[in-house]
C-alpha cells in the first residue's frame, strides 16, 4: 500500500519522502558525464514489478518520458492518478509482470527522488539549482546501467519507452548492445528536430522569464516559478496532441458560459483545459528539472558520434547490432512523426538488423503512446511475447 | 547448410507457399518481400527454423505480422530494398508480388544483390484460361486468382512464364536452379519451365534463382 505524501513544497523539493526504492550509485567511483565532469554519489529512485527469475534473464527496463517518472504502474503518490503506463504494464498486460521483472527508474536530473538540481550540492550545502551539471540522454542511460549492475542483471531482456523514453531505448541499444536482448523505441527519434528544440526553448524561456525563477536559485529564496512552469507545460501539451484530437475534444465549445465575454477569461474549453494542465503540473514537477531534462533531449543525436551516419551507430564490430528492435509510431504524431522512426528503421536495415516497424493509425497525436490504443498494445504484446519465446523465457516466473 | 527438408502437407496453408517453403534450407536467413499477413514467414519459422524478416506495403499486414511475433517492417519493394546491404540474406522471397511492382526488373536485381538465392512466384498470364478469355471475350481476363477489373488492379506488370525466363536470361549471371509450374489447385504440373506446355497449362510459376 502506498500512502500519498504531501506534494512538493514551495521550494520545489519533496516535502516528505516519496514511496518506492532508492539506490545510491557512483559512491566508490563517480559516474563520468558527457558534458565533462562527473556525478557521484547519486541516487536513483525506482520501482519494480514482478519477480526476477533465477538466471536474471527476464528483466524489462521501462524508460519514462520528459515529465514521466518511476510510477509506471503504481498510483501516483502526488496526483493519486493511476500509473502512467498501467494499460501496458501489469499482470496479463503486454508487458506482463507475471512473466517479466519490470524496472522503472526516475532519470537523473528528475525530481521524483533521483538526484537532480533541487538536491543539495555537497560542495556548497545549498541546492544545486543551475549549478547541477547539464546531463544528456547518454548520462541518464549510464546511470540506469549502474542500477542494473547493482541489481546483478547482466542483460536486460527488453528496454522499452516512448518519446524521451524511446531516446533512452535507442541509447541503450547503441551503448550496450550486448546487454539488451530486445529494444522497443516508441514515438521517438534518433535526434531531436529543430522544431522540437524550438518548442523546448519556448518552455525554458517561460520558466526563466518568471521573476520567481530568480536565476534558478528559487529554492534558496523559498520561491517557485510556478507560472512560468505552467506556461511551459501548456505550450508543450499542445505539441502532444493533434489538431483533430483538440477539435474532437473541445471544438470551439465555451467553458461554463453561454456566450463569449469579450475579455481574457478562459472562454473556451480548450483554454480552461490547458490552464488546468499547467496548474496541476507544477504540483509534481520542479522547474529546474524541466530545464535540465528538456536540454538533455535537445542534445540527443545518436548519429553525431558516428560521423553523422546513423547506421554506423548500429554496427557492432563488423556486424550489425544483435538487438531485436520493434519501432512504433503514430500517424497523427507531429512531434515525433513516422518519418523519424522510419529513419531509424532504414539505418537498422542497412546493417541487416532484426527490426519490426509499425505505424498506428490514430488521431490522438504524440500522446497516443500513453493512451488506450488496442492495436498498439496488440503489437507490443506480440513482439515481446515472440521475443520472450525466442529467449526461452517461461510463461510465468 | 542442411538440405531442404520436405514439409508435411497442411491443408490450411496455401499450396504455393508450401512449395516455396520446400525450396528453403533449414535455419536460413530469409527476407520475404510483400509478406502479407505473414503466413509464409510463420511457416518458415515454425517448420524450417529460419531467421525470417518481412517487408509489407500494407499497414494492416504489418500489424498482423508483428502481433504474431514476426519481424516485419512497412516498406515498398520498389524503393526500400536498396537500404539492405549486399548478401544480407540466404533467400529473398517475392511471392505473388512481382506483377504489382513498378519496376519488376529493378526489384529482381535488388533481390539478387541482397540474397544469395531468390524465390519468385507469380501468376502466369500465358495460362490457357487467360489467353482464351482475352481471345473469346476481347476483355481483360478476370479469374478467381486475378479477380480485379483492369482499372482497379494492383497488378500492373503481368508476365507469362516465357516472359519471366526471358528476363532471367536477359539479366545475365542468373541461373534458374529450380522451378515449379502449378495448376489451378496448386499441384505441380512440371518442373520444366521452358516447355510450351508449362506456359500454356500453368496457372502460376515458382522460380528459385541463384547468381552464377
Amino acid at each position: 500500500m502506498i500512502t500519498p505524501p504531501a506534494p512538493l513544497d514551495s521550494s520545489g523539493a519533496p516535502s516528505s519522502a516519496l514511496p518506492g526504492r532508492r539506490m545510491v550509485l557512483g559512491a566508490d567511483r563517480p559516474m563520468p558525464l558527457d558534458g565533462g565532469g562527473q556525478l557521484g554519489p547519486f541516487t536513483l529512485a525506482y520501482q519494480t514489478y514482478g519477480t526476477l527469475n533465477a538466471d536474471k534473464s527476464n528483466a524489462i527496463l521501462v524508460c519514462h518520458a520528459l515529465t514521466g517518472d518511476q510510477y509506471v504502474a503504481d498510483r501516483h503518490p502526488i496526483t493519486g492518478k493511476p500509473g502512467w503506463w498501467e494499460m501496458l504494464v501489469g499482470p496479463g498486460r503486454p508487458v506482463d509482470t507475471d512473466r517479466f521483472f519490470v524496472i522503472c527508474s526516475n532519470v537523473i536530473g528528475g525530481c521524483m527522488g533521483s538526484t537532480g538540481p533541487h538536491d543539495v550540492n555537497p560542495a556548497t550545502g545549498q541546492p544545486y539549482a543551475i549549478d547541477f551539471p547539464v546531463i544528456t540522454i547518454g548520462d541518464m542511460v549510464r546511470a540506469q546501467a549502474l542500477l542494473i549492475d547493482a541489481l546483478g542483471i547482466d542483460q536486460l531482456f527488453c528496454v522499452i519507452g516512448g518519446s524521451m523514453g524511446g531516446m533512452q531505448v535507442l541509447q541503450w541499444a547503441v551503448a550496450y548492445p550486448e546487454r539488451v536482448f530486445a529494444a522497443v523505441p516508441i514515438a521517438t527519434a534518433a535526434r531531436h528536430s529543430a522544431q522540437n528544440i524550438a518548442f523546448h526553448e519556448v518552455g525554458r524561456q517561460a520558466i526563466m522569464a518568471d521573476p520567481e525563477w530568480r536565476d534558478g536559485a528559487y529554492q534558496h529564496a523559498g520561491a517557485n516559478p510556478a507560472r512560468g512552469l505552467a506556461v511551459a507545460r501548456m505550450a508543450a501539451h499542445i505539441t502532444y496532441l493533434s489538431e483533430a484530437a483538440l477539435h474532437r475534444k473541445f471544438g470551439r465549445n465555451l467553458q461554463s458560459r453561454q456566450a463569449i465575454t469579450f475579455g481574457f477569461d478562459a472562454d473556451f474549453q480548450v483554454e480552461s483545459y490547458l490552464r488546468y494542465q499547467g496548474a496541476s503540473f507544477v504540483d509534481r514537477f520542479d522547474a529546474n528539472s524541466y530545464l535540465y531534462i528538456t536540454r538533455a533531449m535537445d542534445y540527443f543525436d545518436l548519429a553525431a558520434e558516428h560521423g553523422g551516419q546513423l547506421a554506423q551507430a548500429f554496427r557492432v564490430g563488423a556486424k550489425g547490432t544483435p538487438v531485436r528492435f520493434c519501432l512504433a509510431s503514430f500517424s497523427s504524431d507531429w512531434l515525433f512523426p513516422t518519418s523519424e522512426s522510419r529513419a531509424v528503421v532504414h539505418a537498422l536495415n542497412a546493417v541487416a538488423a532484426n527490426v519490426s516497424f509499425v505505424e498506428i493509425e490514430t488521431d490522438k497525436g504524440h500522446d497516443a503512446f500513453l493512451l488506450d490504443e488496442p492495436e498498439f498494445h496488440q503489437v507490443i504484446r506480440g513482439f515481446i511475447s515472440g521475443c520472450a519465446d525466442h529467449r526461452g523465457l517461461k510463461r510465468r516466473v | 547448410m542442411m538440405d531442404a527438408t520436405v514439409i508435411p502437407p497442411r491443408t490450411d496453408i496455401r499450396s504455393d507457399l508450401r512449395r516455396i517453403a520446400d525450396m528453403v534450407s533449414d535455419g536460413a536467413r530469409v527476407l520475404d518481400v510483400g509478406c502479407g499477413d505473414g503466413d509464409l514467414l510463420d511457416l518458415l519459422t515454425r517448420v524450417k527454423g529460419v531467421d525470417g524478416r518481412g517487408m509489407e506495403l500494407g499497414m494492416d499486414g504489418v500489424r498482423a505480422c508483428v502481433s504474431r511475433g514476426l519481424s516485419v517492417i512497412q516498406g515498398d519493394a520498389d524503393t526500400d530494398l536498396k537500404e539492405y546491404p549486399s548478401d544480407a540474406f540466404d533467400y529473398v522471397i517475392l511471392s505473388q508480388t512481382l506483377q504489382a511492382t513498378r519496376d519488376p526488373r529493378g526489384v529482381l536485381l535488388q533481390m539478387l544483390r541482397i540474397g544469395r538465392r531468390v524465390i519468385v512466384s507469380f501468376p502466369n498470364f500465358g495460362y490457357w484460361r487467360v489467353r482464351l478469355a482475352l481471345l473469346l471475350t476481347g476483355r481483360m481476363p478476370v479469374t478467381d486468382r486475378l479477380g480485379f477489373q483492369w482499372w482497379e488492379t494492383p497488378n500492373i506488370h503481368f508476365c507469362t512464364i516465357a516472359d519471366f525466363t526471358a528476363l532471367c536470361d536477359d539479366l545475365g549471371g542468373v541461373r534458374v536452379e529450380r522451378s515449379a509450374i502449378l495448376d489451378h489447385d496448386g499441384r505441380q504440373l512440371t518442373s520444366n519451365a521452358a516447355s510450351w506446355w508449362a506456359n500454356w497449362s500453368g496457372e502460376q510459376g515458382i522460380f528459385l534463382l541463384r547468381r552464377d
